[in-house]
């Protein structure tokens, strides 16, 4: 049934060998290496990739229509099982976006630790696409020395939010409640001993033979290209382009905080590695900073006990730890939204996998969809 | 023990031959690699350094047919049941499901047009584990369960009265 359907998808041309036909191989939605759910249909000319087409949509839990039939507020937890990766981002995209729409004075304190839970979750996410990207090119020990450091990052959030993974960390004018001391004390004892684990995985990687054989040249796009396609986040700034919406169009806390938006020259999947792990870094300095300008006082402005915003319409976007994470949303003046649209990361790099493999081997696809770092979830939303 | 008795050394152990068939099943129960959504970074976590599940000797594989348990983590949606059935259909026999998560279990908070109410609607579960995601623990107190179901499964008495 799937080979039928897959001959079908990708067209057959003539083979540059005489003699010969394009062979079509079909690639997950069951892959180890897919990251989720992923189809991926392939055209091979021998070892080359002539042609690839994604068949995705086998996560599609109609996320977007679930919003327009439930509060703003019963919202939250549905965005945490988007990026369900790094869930507090996806919790701020919502929230802000809501907010927009009202004149809310948001109190200080919780802005920096709204900035400061997201970029552990920045850190959580990078952590786990380390592991996974490494351990599809065959490295084993980065997979258990970065889950060493995301076990840490969540057990923070289970001590501040209850939960490991799927955290419902932030509502609509603050937060539910005040962080605990601990938390705080147990982040600041985390990013402590952090860098110097980022230290150990690059011992390992960054300058081993086989990853730069694996990494360095593969999967190469332009800054134009990654423009044209949409691209956004490290597959974005591994071209050179510094295009960051902390920086661009600054939300939460990050106006006041100093950092450094890294950027790669070559546009391949070891600059993305590149970007990455420094991204990380620069996570943990901003992390520093938010604990020691952490603002006393409340925690939440006071909101109304039916969130009801005016009629309209806005677009908020940010810096998702995998590229600019929106939301589109429409409301008619009720309790519930009118249109809710999801602007995944994901969904939209991964249209740039065709223009970075073709050419490429079989075993270059592997580490190309590793360093575009996609989620299923909310790509299939 | 009758006839046997005191002929042996003492490095012999004698049981049934049902209960050592069991045993090895249940101490090597290979799940296969088949993450859907929130639940496989659990998963994941479970494999990885803290939880260790290897303690147990669970060791993913990545293809059904060396697998015994398919732990079907995340939402199944209608598109992705054709999926999970055929790779199901590879598995050889015994084999076993646990369905980790409440959208496994029940279709969780996702009860609409796209979402598949459960994933006994395809295939038998043998362990429902709960939450949202579960926590590692969790799925292993379900790897549990699955170990104490096995240890009562019988196969000689079965086969005698089949026959």
């Amino acid at each position: 049934m799937l080979d039928v359907e897959s001959s079908q998808r990708v067209e057959r041309g003539p083979s540059t060998v005489p003699g010969t036909e394009d062979l079509v191989i079909n690639m997950g939605p069951q892959h180890p290496s897919t990251h989720g759910v992923l189809r991926v249909i392939l055209k091979m000319d021998g070892e080359t990739v002539t042609d690839v087409d994604c068949d995705i949509g086998y996560l599609h839990r109609g996320t977007e229509k679930i919003g327009e039939n439930i509060t703003y507020t019963m919202f939250i937890p549905y965005t945490d099982r988007l990026d369900y990766i790094a869930a507090p981002s996806s919790n701020l995209a919502w929230v802000q976006t809501v907010e927009s729409l009202f004149d809310w004075e948001i109190p200080p304190r919780a802005l920096f630790i709204r900035s400061m839970v997201a970029e552990l979750s920045r850190i959580a996410s990078h952590l786990l696409w380390l592991a996974t990207h490494a351990l599809d090119i065959g490295a084993m020990t980065v997979f258990l020395w970065c889950f060493r450091e995301r076990e840490m990052v969540l057990d923070l959030f289970e001590r501040a939010f209850g939960a490991r993974l799927t955290v419902n960390a932030f509502r609509l004018g603050g937060l539910f409640q005040d962080v605990p001391q601990e938390f705080l004390d147990d982040t600041r004892a985390f990013i402590e001993i952090f860098p110097s684990r980022i230290d150990d995985y690059e011992t390992l990687l960054t300058e081993n033979r086989i990853w730069l054989q694996r990494t360095q040249g593969v999967g190469v796009i332009s800054a134009e290209d990654a423009m044209d396609l949409a691209l956004t986040g490290p597959i974005l700034r591994s071209t050179g382009v510094q295009w960051d919406l902390r920086r661009a169009k600054p939300y939460a806390a990050y106006p006041f905080l100093d950092f450094v938006v890294p950027v790669g020259e070559n546009g391949d999947v070891y600059d993305r590695y590149l970007v990455r792990v420094e991204e990380m870094r620069q996570s943990t300095r901003i992390i520093e900073q938010c604990l020691d300008m952490l603002p006393d006082g409340p925690v939440s402005c006071k909101t109304p006990r039916t969130i009801k915003p005016p009629a309209g319409e806005v677009y908020h976007s940010i810096e998702n730890p995998k590229g600019e994470f929106g939301f589109y949303l429409v409301s008619d003046g009720t309790e519930t939204p009118y249109r809710v649209r999801i602007r995944p990361p994901s969904f939209i790099n991964l249209a740039g996998l065709k223009k970075l493999s073709v050419g490429g081997l079989l075993a270059d696809v592997i580490a190309i969809i590793g360093s575009i770092d996609i989620v299923l979830g909310e790509c299939d939303r | 023990m009758g006839l046997i008795d005191g002929k042996l050394s003492d490095n012999f152990l004698t049981t049934k031959f049902d209960s050592l068939v069991a045993w090895a099943r249940k101490s090597s129960l290979w799940p296969m690699t088949f993450g859907l959504a929130c639940c496989a970074i659990e998963m994941m976590a479970s494999g990885a350094a803290r939880y260790d599940f290897d303690r147990f000797g669970v060791i993913f594989r990545a293809t059904p047919r060396q697998s015994d348990v398919i732990i079907i983590a995340g939402t199944v949606t209608h598109k992705m049941g054709d999926a999970i059935l055929r790779v199901y259909n590879q598995m050889p026999e015994p084999r076993w499901v646990i369905a980790m998560g409440n959208c496994a279990t029940c279709g969780g908070p996702y009860a609409n047009y796209a979402v598949m109410q459960g994933v006994d609607e395809i295939i038998p579960v043998d362990v429902y584990v709960p939450g949202c995601p579960p926590r590692p623990e969790s799925l292993m107190w379900g790897v549990m369960q699955l170990q104490k179901k096995i240890e009562q499964e019988r196969f000689v008495r079965k086969s005698i009265s089949a026959a």
